[in-house]
């Protein structure tokens, strides 16, 4: 979070609404830690991860539906989710992210 | 009761800033999805979870995993909480401005640690020899203690690194009424033996002792001033994180 503050202000200054998307669980070997943020804005613009590459194309998809539709989700990814098939953790490890849009 | 709606960002964003510790609760699973409520060590919350005995037992929960600095994700009944914790930048203060002292301040600053050097000679604690340190400062132990911008507390690490009686002592007597995470003292084990005794002849209890690691970190077969850094931080992370700091091929897989 500490290295993505000074974005979201960004964001949030000239007008776009701006989603947090936590890893709040991991199963395997997954390549980032419980907490890892990737923060999405509405114009689809990300910055951070919450794997190594494998799921951040979904998570962005994901966290616009979650601006557009104003509550948060919590979304699974991985090898132990019927979602494996369109989007797999290529370590093989399973992952769960919490997407929420940050108001205030 | 429907949990209050508050501006959680931006009071996590002032603990950022201000290094202060404290745990982010959400709620992930279950009723008032996304509820919030963050958590400090003190009694203190603000936000809730929407449950009176459900917003107590996570702040409780919380404050535990502070103190490990986990980030956990607990079920309660129906209700799966994410409890993360913040903690402050780690802190290193580094007595002796000694050989060891240059690496490690640079393995401790790629690791985010803020780095204090603190010796009585300014020929030693000086910006010539520590140009990254955060802060140097020339002074007796429990005067630099005293002055240090740093707090003392849970995220704080010592190295005590000096090798002289004349500074580790008071070193050591000055940080036994304090609760760094770590002291480490360098020196043998005979060394380690003769300062105890005159500590505990101070009136130092055995409990603040015990505490103390020296000699001084990993046993990684260190020889040169680079690989006793090494050693050194290598066991402060492992004390950050509660492990013993062994081989993973030999740690039994969980």
């Amino acid at each position: 979070m500490r290295d993505l503050i000074a974005t979201i202000d960004a964001w949030r200054a000239r007008g776009d609404a701006v989603a947090i998307a936590t890893v709040v669980k991991t199963g395997g070997s997954t390549p980032r830690p419980l907490g890892a943020k990737m923060i999405v804005n509405s114009r689809g613009e990300f910055a951070g991860s919450v794997s190594g590459g494998c799921v951040e194309g979904a998570v962005i998809e994901e966290a616009l539906r979650v601006l557009k539709a104003g509550a948060p989700k919590l979304v699974a990814y991985g090898i132990a989710d019927e979602t494996a098939w369109d989007v797999g953790l290529s370590c093989g490890g399973t992952i769960e992210v919490f997407v929420e849009q940050v108001k205030s | 009761m429907k949990p209050e709606i508050w501006n959680w960002f931006s009071e996590l964003k002032k603990n950022i800033a201000n290094e202060t510790l404290c745990a982010l609760a959400t709620v992930v699973s279950g009723a008032n999805l996304g509820a919030k409520m963050l958590i400090y060590p003190d009694a203190r919350i603000a936000g809730d979870l929407g449950d009176a005995a459900l917003t107590a037992q996570v702040a409780r929960d919380a404050r535990e995993l502070m103190q490990s600095e986990l980030s956990e994700r607990r079920a309660y009944g129906d209700a799966e909480i994410f409890i993360e914790v913040y903690a402050p930048k780690p802190k290193l203060i580094i007595f002796g401005g000694v050989h060891t002292a240059l690496p490690l301040t640079q393995f401790a600053q790629a690791l985010g640690f803020r780095v204090t050097i603190v010796d009585g000679r300014s020929r030693f604690a000086n910006r010539e020899r520590f140009p990254t340190a955060d802060e140097i400062i020339v002074a007796w132990p429990d005067e630099a203690l005293a002055q240090t911008r740093m707090r003392i507390d849970s995220s704080t690490y010592v190295a005590i690194l000096t090798h002289d009686p004349k500074f580790d002592i008071p070193a050591l007597k000055a940080l036994s009424t304090m609760q760094p995470r770590y002291i480490g003292s360098m020196g043998s084990r005979e060394t380690r033996a003769q300062h105890f005794a005159e500590l505990r002849a101070q009136g130092v209890s055995a409990e603040f002792l015990a505490r103390v690691h020296g000699p001084i970190g990993l046993d990684l077969g260190a020889r040169t001033p680079e690989e006793m850094a090494l050693a050194i931080i290598a066991e402060m992370e492992a004390v950050r994180y509660g492990t013993s700091g062994g081989f993973l091929v030999e740690k039994e897989s969980s």
